[in-house]
């Protein structure tokens, strides 16, 4: 029993030192993973993971924790598929509870062209040997009783679903503790509360940071800052295809467990799921502007919730408790931004949009491998930085658009 | 709070009114390289801080405007 009441303490701190052979920028999920992966697997135990904030203050503490793998081309479906995976492995392998929580993910269909997104989505994941299947309205009212099969009088009727039975939610704080924890086991460094002010160079290579604390000398260094990671790639002197959109998030009152599923729209650019606490989370696309200020609006909220009450109508009972806001590394093709840069001995992990929470294991493990080997994983090889310059985009638009 | 642009045609709206345009690039010259027409298009500067960009005042006066706005506090300088 007093073990239950001991304070727990999940990150020591180390004192900084002056050189690490890796330096890690932005102690998020993608960061920490990196530095867990490239302890456990590689051996590279020097490693400092430098976090301006506190960890997971960024878009990893503010998604809204759904796991799946349905997406819609082979790349992405290959490397959400591997993340799916390890997730449900994750509490293990990190030996701290992620409270993974399978719910099953229905993609509804209100249009004729939405029908036959949604077939080829299903079509195109059983290719890849991800579960997802098409179900006609009978089939969804089946899985989802909760439904308004008319979407709100008519207005958005539902007409079919791709139903996704393993999409997951997760405990996204889970995440960011159990691999600082695990990596700081390990040795690695986990810094809260310095930035970096700068990237070093020396005769066209990246030599180290300096930071608020002092520089920091460092045999390569890697980005896995998100919304604000265009402020790091000016200190580099690089340019990366991503823009910074707000994206809104809200969530009601707690209330008994009563919706034990995940239902999204693409059609109506809104997600809701009910998570362990029992909170209704309502999330939707990005803010049609770009912008740094983490401002949650009442234009955002007003047409959010609108749309999600023609789905769910016992929602317009349910009153709402908070909203928050978070800066999304956007990038043109809504797929990961991943590898080397112009930059040499600097790498980024970046264009986690809205889509980068569930990748943070097969990310964090992609990019260990590319900084302790040198060598692109060809997992990852697809979402170099410069894919665009060929005209090597990945469309996934469709299937990151909202969560 | 909403943002709200001063339009100079129709006075001051909310964005809702509006479509984003982003940020302003600049303009393909004749005989750029494809290296240089590719930076121009694809590599945005993302500014954190005072920003020029478009928008089009689709429910007003329908037409192109060019502000300038601090992208970090939303605050709108000059729209013209």
């Amino acid at each position: 029993m007093i073990g239950l009441l001991r304070k727990q303490v999940h990150l020591r701190t180390n004192d900084l030192k002056p050189h690490y052979d890796v330096v890690i920028i932005g102690g998020g999920g993608h960061g920490l993973a990196a530095a867990y992966y490239l302890a456990r697997v590689h051996g590279v135990r020097d490693v400092a993971v430098l976090e301006r904030s506190y960890i997971g203050a960024g878009g990893t503490g503010r998604n809204t924790t759904i796991v799946r793998s349905n997406y819609k081309t082979p790349e992405t479906i290959a490397f959400y598929k591997k993340s799916h995976q390890m997730f449900l492995e994750l509490g293990q392998e990190l030996d701290y509870n992620m409270l993974v929580t399978p719910r099953g993910l229905l993609w509804l269909a209100h249009s004729d062209n939405q029908l036959r997104l949604q077939r080829e989505r299903a079509a195109l994941n059983q290719a890849f040997d991800v579960e997802t299947v098409f179900l006609d309205a009978a089939g969804v009212r089946e899985v989802c009783p909760q439904l308004d099969m008319t979407g709100g009088g008519g207005k958005h009727p539902i007409l079919g679903a791709a139903w996704h039975p393993k999409g997951c939610i997760t405990r996204h704080d889970a995440v960011v503790w159990g691999y600082a924890a695990a990596s700081q086991r390990l040795g690695v460094h986990v810094h809260q509360g310095i930035e970096v002010t700068g990237i070093s160079t020396e005769g066209g290579r990246c030599v180290g940071v300096t930071t608020t604390a002092g520089p920091i000398a460092a045999g390569v260094v890697m980005s896995a800052v998100g919304g604000y990671v265009s402020n790091v790639a000016r200190m580099a002197k690089i340019r990366l295809p991503i823009i910074t959109h707000p994206l809104q998030a809200y969530v009601t009152e707690s209330y008994k467990p009563a919706f034990d599923r995940v239902v999204a729209s693409a059609d109506l650019h809104i997600y809701i799921s009910q998570s362990a606490r029992g909170e209704f989370l309502i999330g939707a696309e990005i803010d049609p502007y770009t912008s740094y200020a983490n401002a949650s609006t009442w234009p955002f909220i007003a047409s959010a919730s609108a749309r999600a009450i023609d789905l769910l109508p016992f929602l317009a009972k349910l009153r709402i408790l908070r909203a928050w806001t978070g800066a999304c590394d956007m990038s043109p093709d809504y797929s990961p931004v991943m590898g080397t840069t112009e930059l040499k001995n600097f790498y980024v992990s970046t264009g986690w949009g809205t889509w980068g929470f569930k990748a943070i294991p097969a990310s964090g493990l992609s990019m260990a491998e590319l900084l302790a080997t040198g060598k692109v994983p060809a997992l990852i090889a697809p979402f170099r930085a410069d894919r665009f310059r060929d005209d090597r985009a990945i469309s996934e638009r469709a299937s990151a658009g909202t969560h | 709070m909403a943002l709200r642009l001063s339009c100079p045609n129709c006075g001051s709206r909310p964005f809702t009114e509006f479509w984003f345009g982003g940020e302003l690039r600049p303009l393909y010259r004749e005989g750029m390289s494809p290296e240089e027409d590719y930076r121009r298009l694809w590599l945005p500067e993302n500014a954190a801080g005072r920003q020029t960009e478009r928008w089009f005042h689709h429910a007003g006066c329908r037409r192109w405007l060019t502000a300038e706005r601090d992208t970090v506090t939303n605050e709108i300088h000059v729209v013209h």
